[in-house]
């Protein structure tokens, strides 16, 4: 059907997130020229690229936050394109989304901020409402932090607060956007941990966006890479790993210069020099 | 050419910036009612907006009575009418300063910090965590901010206008002896329902676009720190605006 599953996965039913020939541009420049990416039921599959490929636009196109320009995005069988504000909100709430700071709203403390969806969504009597919140502080091991502000919270414990929150409507999806930038070794291990005892427990999808290779390589079932707005590699991390295309490897390599170049395309350096030497 | 077609692109974009201010109003009517079914929010803002205002207003309601006072007394001595200083400050407090003033004090009290409240949830992906657990933002932020604004400047406007009275009886009656009965109970035949009619339009219409102001100011702000603080300081500037604009029309009707 396209590259992208001839590079590695089936492109079986059990997709439960499915982007085919998507494109995408901002103020003329394009973003995504022909994305073709399915996300296996129940796995964990990470989207991996250099920083400014996008990343984070794919995840707002999954999220209908964005629509696309040409092509489809279909989410648990639903058409992105044919939903509007309701038929999104119905959808989304099958989902939940880890932000990359947390995005917890600041005037409420952790406990609340776990509780707004399930006050926001329902009208569960408050001790049901407190034994949910509860058992999902619990399950990200923050349950002794309930009545802390987020502004006490550090990082890591901002984003297992977030991670609790995200799955207190017991979604279907859950997506990560960056969910290791900035963390110590130990909350880096707690936050991995979490994805994927919170995937395989409750048999969720997950999608983790990040650009760490070595996380990823240990966490995911699935890995694509993007660049340029394409996928330019799809395969378990330990087949990207092995990858022979030089932009791959430079990736997976971290190496500083080679097909993504380490300058910023400039006019020429010694031209340039000359020229401000004249003038000055 | 060039200059005119800049004058054209610039016109456009203050349409598109008018179209999309009215849009943003009329979903924030859209959605207000429903808001109105979970009063503890709104009440909470009528609090932020209203009860946190409070000293601001009663101190230049204070002093803008007793210059009130200065002057009038000044004026109607020339005319040796000084017992009417009464009505004459009751009057203008109740028609035209207590909503103007307590409008441009709202504004900036106010206005800027549900501006830079909002704009700051937005900068820090609140706003969009919000919409991703498939809650509104406007009908869960922009409205009850809204509703408290538009329910709070009334009632701050009456406040300044009996504070306001309050100075000018202080200065005219204490300070520079006039009767205090024949300052009341000229007032008192003096004003009619009217007068405070016009007052409480005034102060409800300020209301209503000193909130949207803020909100759609706030809700639109691009989401860095250097955007917040534009978006803060278009507040008080549009408000201000507003206001006097409206204040202008609205004394033309109701007059």
């Amino acid at each position: 059907m396209n590259d992208s599953n001839d590079a590695g996965l089936p492109a079986t039913g059990g997709a439960i997130a499915r982007l085919s020939d998507v494109g995408y541009s901002v103020g003329g420049r394009a973003i995504f020229d022909g994305l073709d990416i399915s996300i296996e039921r129940g796995k964990v599959t990470a989207i991996m690229g250099p920083s400014g490929t996008g990343k984070t636009t794919l995840l707002r196109l999954i999220t209908g936050q964005v629509r696309a320009s040409r092509g489809s995005v279909v989410v648990d069988g639903e058409d992105l394109a044919t939903l509007d504000r309701d038929g999104l909100y119905l959808l989304r709430r099958r989902m939940g989304m880890l932000f990359q700071n947390g995005a917890l709203l600041t005037d409420l403390d952790v406990y609340e901020n776990v509780a707004f969806p399930v006050r926001e969504h329902t009208d569960l009597p408050e001790a049901l409402v407190s034994r949910i919140v509860l058992m999902k502080l619990q399950a990200v091991g923050l349950r002794g932090a309930a009545r802390l502000m987020p502004a006490e919270l550090s990082g890591g414990m901002s984003r297992r607060v977030a991670l609790a929150r995200a799955i207190v409507m017991d979604p279907k999806i859950l997506i990560y956007d960056e969910p290791f930038a900035g963390l110590d070794p130990i909350a880096l291990g707690v936050v991995m941990r979490l994805i994927r005892e919170t995937n395989d427990a409750l048999g969720l999808t997950s999608i983790v966006v990040s650009h760490d290779v070595h996380e990823i390589g240990k966490l995911a079932d699935a890995a694509y890479l993007l660049s340029g707005g394409k996928v330019i590699a799809a395969g378990t991390p330990a087949e990207l790993a092995v990858n022979p295309a030089p932009v791959v490897r430079q990736f997976m390599a971290g190496e500083a210069d080679g097909p993504v170049p380490f300058h910023y395309p400039a006019p020429d350096y010694a031209a340039q020099l000359l020229d401000s030497a004249a003038r000055a | 050419m060039s200059f005119l077609g800049g004058l054209m692109d610039s016109g456009r974009g203050q349409l598109r910036k008018w179209g999309r201010f009215t849009l943003f109003t009329l979903r924030l009517l859209v959605v207000s009612p429903r808001a109105l079914l979970r009063p503890q929010l709104v009440i909470d803002q009528v609090y932020n907006s209203g009860a946190l205002s409070l000293v601001i207003i009663m101190l230049s309601g204070l002093f803008v009575g007793m210059v009130l006072g200065l002057q009038g007394y000044d004026l109607l001595r020339r005319f040796g009418s000084t017992e009417s200083l009464g009505t004459a400050a009751a009057l203008g407090l109740l028609r035209e300063l207590g909503p103007v003033v307590t409008a441009l004090l709202f504004a900036g009290r106010a206005g800027t910090a549900l501006t830079s409240e909002i704009g700051l949830m937005s900068a820090t992906d609140q706003l969009s965590a919000m919409e991703m657990m498939a809650v509104d933002p406007i009908r869960r932020v922009c409205a009850p901010r809204f509703l408290g604004g538009v329910i709070a400047m009334p009632l701050l406007a009456a406040i300044f206008s009996m504070i306001g009275i309050y100075g000018a009886q202080l200065v005219g009656v204490t300070l520079m002896g006039v009767d205090s009965g024949q300052f009341w109970s000229q007032m008192r035949s003096a004003v009619e329902m009217r007068d405070i009619v016009e007052g409480v339009v005034k102060s409800v219409a300020f209301g209503f676009a000193c909130s949207s102001i803020a909100v759609y100011e706030g809700y639109h702000a691009v989401p860095t720190a250097e955007g917040v603080g534009r978006a803060t300081t278009r507040t008080v500037v549009t408000s201000s605006v507003a206001v006097l604009a409206i204040d202008y029309m609205l004394t033309a009707v109701l007059l």
